[in-house]
């Protein structure tokens, strides 16, 4: 069984079909991306997945269980991570912190506890520190461990909120334009990292990108949207010689 | 190691705004013992020590969850009457003054903070401005419930009534606790700027600790942002109602303190209305928005100042207003920070090359 | 439309409850009570006319803006006592000189601050602002009571045969509200200025980019809401002719409540919001109780809010994520 089957998913703005008869099957552990034009409604499957949006009409089952009408936070706690095309970080707070918010529902104490600094404080948060670093360093963010988010920069940014998504130990990761805004050094970077981190965390990874470079280098299997519907589908290296999605792509 | 170098900053950071409520006590309490301090300034200090309280609890709600409320005034003032009330009528019960102000402080700040509940359901949904204007509208009306409010007692029990004493219908011997907008009368005097000082110390303990923990780390991300945390399974009514129930029954604390220093409890718009609640987002923001050593610094600066002022009689509130006004240009315009930074490099490479000539 | 239908809506309310009235005893002073509270409500409108404006360019709540009611009704009075001149050049004076204030207090206090990191500085700014005007006021014209001289020289109406009198300053409030509110309505869609302005509170960068003088069209709504707000003092002091240093302050929350109830940035939802917390504050103070009749007005408010959270008329944004 897929980790994820989308079947006849659906949204609409008042008039506007957003995304029409939609449906995806991502195998477990596989690099799958999503692709099309700008204005295909890829953002909008993301919003769905991840509970933003309530869909009109259709089924999304994570691991067998049915995740259509949950909140976004339950569909985190079900194993849907994400991370965000405009970077959504806490700015405020430290990088280190910005993973330990993500730790947020695996690593707990009470509030009181918190409060009174009672041992479990001490003990849960040590764990939580070892567990962030851990993570940080995966990206080689722990030197920047204290520096505050909003001061990072923009490459080291996006990796950061990659760090966080994980954190929540997600079987499924949503990487929303991961590599905008990178030239093609950092990009290269990102490829290697993006692959790192399925192998390390045996993870499922679905992404958004224009980038055709890196959607053909790392991607194994890719969905085209047009229109908000599905164009294509399958192997990547079959879907990029589509005749139908080179159209989309170049036009007529 | 890095982090227990950052552990090592916080707590350090934290412990010096203790050690500094500290060291003002020390001082306060050497000038008074030596009669430097005038009768005045003395009984500014348990009102100073409740305005203290306020702003930090305010902060908690404008700095730390980002939220604007122009409300604080009336969690205030539900705990000073709740525990006015309460203190009042078991005066003869309990005559151990400690006990009784100590169930006091416990009944102001459950009540305060239910209402914060109660006001936060609602109202935390909204945003920005439209929630600074929904809390200004339940500070007035509480403020405004207050004033119509009779509860006298008797060998009956407790009757309660909302026009005046009369029709409470007490029997001979029955006395009236609360007489409408004549506020509660013979509160007994049980705060002091010793016990105010140490709630300051609670205060901050509680605020402190819960920022540097994991629901503080929560409330924080929803400050930044709220799309982003829901991301990543933070439940945000929980820490948004969180957030504000604390801050308002540390705010019921400061009202329980400021009515056990009053012979009599009224709800004027001076102590209770929005001019308060607008004071005290004063201190917060002059201070600096979720500084919360700098909020206890405004407070003192701020209360002490107009008294500072007295000399220059009808003058000083005007020149208060103005160095509210001027303090805010040079802490926030971006010309004028622009400005701080280039004196400050220029002051630093004036410091190097002294060095280096006098090397 | 939106707004004319809502206005529709009110007047049709009010003509019902006016026939009920008449079934009812004292429909007379029901009547009454129901002209005084739009009597009350068209000053609120016309000084949340001023909040709102101010609010929709600069996205800042002025909280300055009631304590320049009370300036400016001191100085229509003191030309009116001192000088000797006529109400009407008094009342102008009154007006230039809010006018010129408001230029004032924008360009030294607030235009600083414009781009500050955090929006709360410059509301702090405005209370010190008000605390400013309010001592000023009181080094000037001292903490004592002045009584106003109303400068509404408009007969009182009489009608049912002496059971109803409309006095001439209602009529004039009344009047007035209307005139500002309709001439405002088309020098904000007609003119240039008015477009100009539209295009700020859309979005400052962009409009800046296309040509449109940011600073000079900010001073300019400082200008119109500060002249509304003289204009607004005068009348509020001839309907209720006390005037204190404090005079401005509750009216101006009571405004800023009405225009965050019709929906803040809106022309039409300032004058709905207005009239309507008039209307309720007067039948509260009237039938319920009058020292609840503030309670009331902020009870309403926080239903409409929790119903409708960005005010009747105000436009719902969404985050996009």
């Amino acid at each position: 069984m897929a980790l994820l089957e989308v079947k006849n998913l659906g949204i609409s703005f008042g008039g506007l079909r957003a995304v029409n008869e939609f449906h995806m099957e991502i195998e477990k552990g596989c690099l799958y991306g999503l692709i099309g034009p700008n204005g295909a409604g890829k953002t909008t499957v993301f919003n769905l997945l991840t509970g933003v949006y309530k869909p009109t009409e259709g089924i999304i089952t994570l691991d067998g269980e049915n995740i259509v009408g949950k909140k976004t936070i339950d569909i985190n706690k079900a194993g849907i991570a994400r991370t965000f095309q405009n970077i959504r970080l806490f700015k405020g707070l430290s990088v280190l912190d910005n993973v330990k918010v993500g730790l947020h529902n695996h690593h707990k104490y009470s509030t009181i506890e918190g409060i009174l600094r009672l041992p479990k404080y001490y003990k849960v948060e040590k764990e939580m520190d070892e567990k962030a670093l851990e993570l940080l360093s995966v990206f080689g963010l722990d030197k920047y461990a204290d520096t505050l988010a909003a001061n990072l920069p923009y490459g080291k940014q996006r990796e950061l909120e990659i760090t966080r998504a994980l954190a929540t130990e997600p079987k499924l990761l949503l990487l929303d334009e991961p590599a905008a805004g990178m030239n093609p050094n950092e990009t290269q970077d990102l490829m290697n990292t993006i692959r790192f981190v399925r192998d390390k965390f045996d993870m499922t990874i679905l992404l958004i990108e224009h980038d055709m470079k890196l959607v053909s280098g790392i991607c194994e299997k890719l969905t085209v949207l047009n229109f908000g519907q599905v164009l294509a589908e399958g192997e990547t290296s079959e879907v990029l010689n589509n005749p139908e999605v080179i159209k989309a792509y170049l036009g007529e | 190691m890095k982090n227990i170098k950052k552990m090592n900053k916080t707590t350090k950071s934290n412990l010096l705004t203790y050690l500094m409520v500290i060291a003002i006590y020390a001082v306060v309490q050497i000038l008074v013992a030596t009669g430097n301090v005038s009768s005045l300034l003395q009984g500014l200090l348990v009102p100073l020590c409740a305005y203290i309280i306020l702003a930090v609890s305010l902060n908690l709600t404008v700095g730390i969850l980002g939220e604007l409320s122009l409300g604080h005034a009336g969690f205030m003032c539900v705990g000073a009457f709740t525990s006015a009330f309460f203190s009042k009528c078991m005066v003869d019960v309990i005559p151990s003054s400690g006990i009784r102000f100590f169930l006091a402080l416990l009944i102001g700040a459950a009540t305060a903070g239910i209402c914060g509940i109660l006001i936060g359901i609602p109202v935390l949904r909204l945003k920005g401005d439209y929630l600074a204007i929904v809390t200004l509208a339940f500070g007035e009306i509480i403020k405004n419930i207050a004033n119509i409010l009779f509860i006298g007692k008797d060998s009956n029990g407790l009757h309660f009534s909302t026009k005046d004493s009369i029709s409470l219908g007490l029997e001979e011997g029955g006395k009236v606790i609360i007489n409408g907008p004549q506020g509660i009368t013979g509160t007994p005097k049980d705060s002091t700027f010793t016990i105010g000082v140490l709630l300051i110390l609670l205060t901050l303990f509680i605020v402190l600790n819960l920022i540097h923990s994991r629901s503080g780390r929560a409330i924080m991300a929803i400050r930044d942002n709220r799309i982003a945390a829901e991301s990543v399974g933070i439940n945000i009514t929980k820490y948004k109602l969180m957030a504000f129930a604390i801050s308002a029954a540390l705010a019921g604390v400061a009202g329980v303190m400021y009515s056990h220093n009053l012979a009599t409890l009224t709800a004027t718009s001076k102590n209770f209305g929005y001019n308060m609640s607008i004071m005290i987002l004063v201190f917060v923001v002059l201070g600096g928005i979720g500084n919360i050593r700098g909020s206890i610094i405004a407070a003192i600066v701020l209360t002490l100042l107009p008294e500072l002022l007295r000399g220059l009689q009808d003058y000083r509130m005007l020149i208060y207003a103005i160095v509210m006004i001027v303090m805010m240009l040079f802490n926030w315009a971006p010309k004028a920070i622009e400005m701080r930074e280039k004196l400050a490099a220029k002051l630093k490479a004036g410091r190097k090359k002294n060095t280096k000539e006098a090397a | 439309m939106e707004g004319y239908l809502m206005v529709a809506f009110c007047f049709c309310t009010c003509y019902n409850i006016f026939q009920k009235g008449k079934e009812c005893e004292n429909y007379m002073s029901f009547i009454s009570y129901l002209i005084n509270g739009i009597s009350l409500g068209s000053v609120y409108a016309i000084i949340a006319l001023g909040y709102t404006m101010v609010y929709g360019i600069a996205k800042m709540l002025n909280f300055a803006h009631g304590d320049v009611i009370m300036i400016g009704a001191y100085v229509v009075l003191t030309v009116i006592t001192g000088a000797g001149l006529p109400p009407a050049a008094a009342v102008l004076i009154g007006i230039v000189f809010c006018t010129v204030l408001g230029i004032l207090i924008e360009t030294i206090a607030y235009r600083p601050l414009l781009n500050a990191s955090s929006s709360l500085a410059v509301l702090i700014t405005a209370i010190g602002v008000s605390y400013l005007l309010q001592n000023l006021a009181l080094l000037i014209f001292g903490a004592n009571t002045k009584s106003f001289t109303s400068v509404v020289k408009v007969p009182s109406l009489v009608l049912a045969g002496g059971k109803l009198t409309i006095s001439g300053e209602t009529i004039v409030t009344i009047l007035s509200c209307v005139v500002i509110m309709t001439g405002m309505q088309l020098f904000i869609k007609k003119t240039k200025a008015g477009q100009a302005m539209r295009a700020v509170s859309e979005d400052k960068g962009a409009a800046q980019l296309m040509g449109v003088n940011v600073n000079g069209t900010i001073a300019l709504t400082f200008a119109i809401g500060s002249a509304l707000a003289a204009i607004a003092g005068v009348l509020l002091c001839s309907a209720y002719p006390t005037l204190t240093p404090y005079t401005g302050s509750m009216p101006g929350i009571k405004a800023f409540v009405a225009a965050v109830f019709g929906g803040i940035g809106s022309i039409p939802g300032a004058m709905i919001g207005g009239i309507l917390l008039g209307v309720i504050e007067i039948f509260g103070k009237a039938y319920i109780s009058s020292q609840m009749a503030d309670a009331i007005v902020f009870a309403v408010l926080i239903v409409v809010l929790i119903v409708k959270p960005t005010g009747l008329l105000g436009k719902n944004i969404q985050e996009k994520v």
